[in-house]
């Protein structure tokens, strides 16, 4: 399936999106499509929102955002969150913020099929807990001592991107995974884009390395370099000079809205994109290799 | 190891050699980007080599071999010791209590050494949103001892922060307490000097004063009447050894040497 495929057949106005990836593996290529289709009124969470949400909150795609840390990594700010908040513009949306345990607990009570996740009291010492009703606290039954509870997530759809998969959505990844395995087993669907869809032998020579059964995945879409401007492990590196340039032509909103047109509306898919980034940027990022000892798993055939 | 001083060093590198000086050999150590990241580096390459480097991406005993631009650089990743996954590094290793030191930035401290990362102004008419908690307010909420790296200016190190993101002693003796928190913050290093915390009060005083300045220019600085440690002195410059690793090994393009802290 393709990308526009996909966000097609399972991305609907209104919806609770939950986006993967935390710095590595953002699913750009899929976050660009809902743009490109104009997808409304949506509510996004996304521990770091990072420059994908960002590009939805230019675009008007989102009426409420829940998050934990909104900036540009390494960088500065995120120059469309900070409109939307500070001055409503293009539109007001509400917020929703929390503490990155806080948002990976909420995951994971989700994914665990439970209502709230315990955990320790410390958020409430924070200003934090004072703007948001997803924090109860109750004594705990076995220590008496408080407790903090944390509501569960359940997304309509979580956006994943991936080194690899089978054909039947069986999801690989190494390094740094996120929460991409939480909101995949949280969430009603899931959509997939990776790097490569391989034979399910490869997949099922190194299990370990599985993320997402194929069961819970929806769409697979084979979208290389679907995740830059941040990065793939072992594929291509993080595209630091990309979000360096974005924080300044987007600091005001006419720069914002002509990197959309360019980046975004200008081109049709992942292909087109990658063709105006060019060879020689994409050289620029190929990484030199560094490849891990195959383990022996046994067989018992 | 020389040990001999350097003679010409950046305020910059003076800030990230204090930050390397209040680490220990095998402690743990979760690090934020920028100065907090550059000191434990300088701590892992000189007195502290076997600490371990932990960063909210999940990365546990890191060594990089380039320097790491975010907190989930790839980096970060090529022959680190280990990965866990976001709700983990949270759990297992913060909320569990393994965490030695959280070490990480702030962009408005207040006496007691709460941080603010939140929110200039009125929570919900902002003048300015920063980007909000992150890791912060477990890091300085679970770590056994906290290091804040900031810089020093009067709208910046105030008496009460507009918000509280990250708890530090909260509103003095007892407060963290009332929220079954251990630890609290033990140093802050500023663009001016290093601060510590009274033991009895809580409250932040000036331990030491960058070269160059004076106790009344700290002061002047200050959002608050700044206590002064009796033994007040100058900070410690860093060795030419200290210099030359972060210039030739660590930062050698000066991606955050020369950048202002923020």
């Amino acid at each position: 399936m393709t990308a526009t495929e996909a966000v097609q057949k399972f991305v609907r106005d209104g919806q609770l999106l939950c986006f993967g990836g935390f710095t590595h593996a953002i699913p750009f290529s899929i976050g660009h499509e809902i743009i490109r289709q104009r997808k409304q009124h949506l509510t996004v969470c996304k521990e770091t929102p990072d420059l994908i949400v960002d590009q939805l909150l230019a675009a008007g795609c989102i009426d409420k955002l829940m998050f934990s840390w909104a900036g540009n990594p390494g960088v500065g700010s995120l120059h469309a969150f900070r409109r939307a908040v500070e001055q409503q513009i293009p539109h007001p949306i509400k917020i929703e913020e929390y503490t990155h345990f806080i948002t990976g607990a909420r995951y994971m009570a989700g994914a665990s099929g439970v209502p709230f996740m315990p955990v320790t009291t410390s958020v409430l010492a924070s200003d934090l807990a004072r703007h948001s009703d997803v924090f109860k606290t109750i004594d705990c039954p076995f220590t008496g001592k408080k407790i903090c509870l944390v509501k569960a997530i359940n997304p309509d759809v979580a956006l994943i991107h991936a080194q690899r998969a089978d054909r039947y959505g069986n999801t690989q990844m190494w390094g740094i995974v996120g929460s991409n395995r939480e909101i995949a087993m949280a969430s009603r669907d899931v959509i997939v884009s990776v790097e490569e869809i391989v034979d399910s032998e490869i997949v099922r020579r190194d299990p370990n390395r599985t993320l997402v059964p194929g069961f819970r995945v929806k769409a697979v879409v084979e979208d290389p370099w679907g995740a830059h401007p941040s990065y793939s492990q072992g594929h291509y590196d993080r595209d630091n000079q990309y979000y360096m340039d974005y924080e300044n032509t987007t600091r005001t909103r006419e720069g914002h809205e002509k990197f959309l047109e360019e980046w975004i509306f200008g081109v049709t898919n992942r292909k087109e994109y990658m063709k105006r980034l060019g060879a020689e940027r994409m050289l620029s990022l190929k990484t030199k290799s560094y490849c891990s000892i195959p383990v022996d798993y046994g067989y018992f055939g | 190891m020389s040990m001999e001083h350097a003679k010409e060093y950046s305020y910059q590198e003076l800030m990230v050699a204090a930050a390397s000086r209040e680490l220990k050999d095998q402690e743990v150590v979760f690090v934020g980007i920028g100065i907090p990241q550059l000191g434990a580096l300088l701590a892992q390459r000189t007195h502290a080599p076997n600490l371990t480097l932990i960063y909210e991406s999940g990365v546990v005993g890191t060594q990089p071999a380039r320097l790491p631009l975010s907190i989930g650089d790839p980096t970060l990743v090529s022959g680190t010791y280990g990965i866990f996954n976001f709700y983990e590094t949270f759990s297992l290793l913060l909320q569990r209590g393994f965490i030695d030191v959280g070490f990480i930035g702030g962009a408005q401290v207040d006496k007691f050494g709460n941080i603010n990362s939140t929110v200039i102004g009125d929570y919900d008419k902002p003048k300015v949103r920063l980007p909000g908690s992150g890791g912060g307010c477990e890091i300085t909420g679970l770590s056994k001892r906290i290091i804040i790296v900031t810089p020093h200016e009067k709208r910046r190190m105030v008496g009460k922060v507009d918000f509280i993101t990250s708890p530090g002693f909260l509103d003095g003796p007892g407060a963290r307490e009332r929220f079954q928190l251990g630890g609290g913050p033990s140093a802050v290093i500023t663009t001016m000097g290093v601060l510590r915390f009274d033991d009895r009060t809580k409250e932040m005083y000036l331990s030491s004063y960058h070269p160059g300045l004076s106790v009344d220019q700290v002061k002047q600085n200050t959002g608050w009447d700044l206590k002064i440690s009796p033994s007040v002195k100058t900070t410690e410059p860093p060795t030419v050894k200290e210099v030359e690793i972060l210039r030739k090994d660590l930062d050698p393009q000066g991606i955050f040497l020369r950048r202002g802290v923020t």
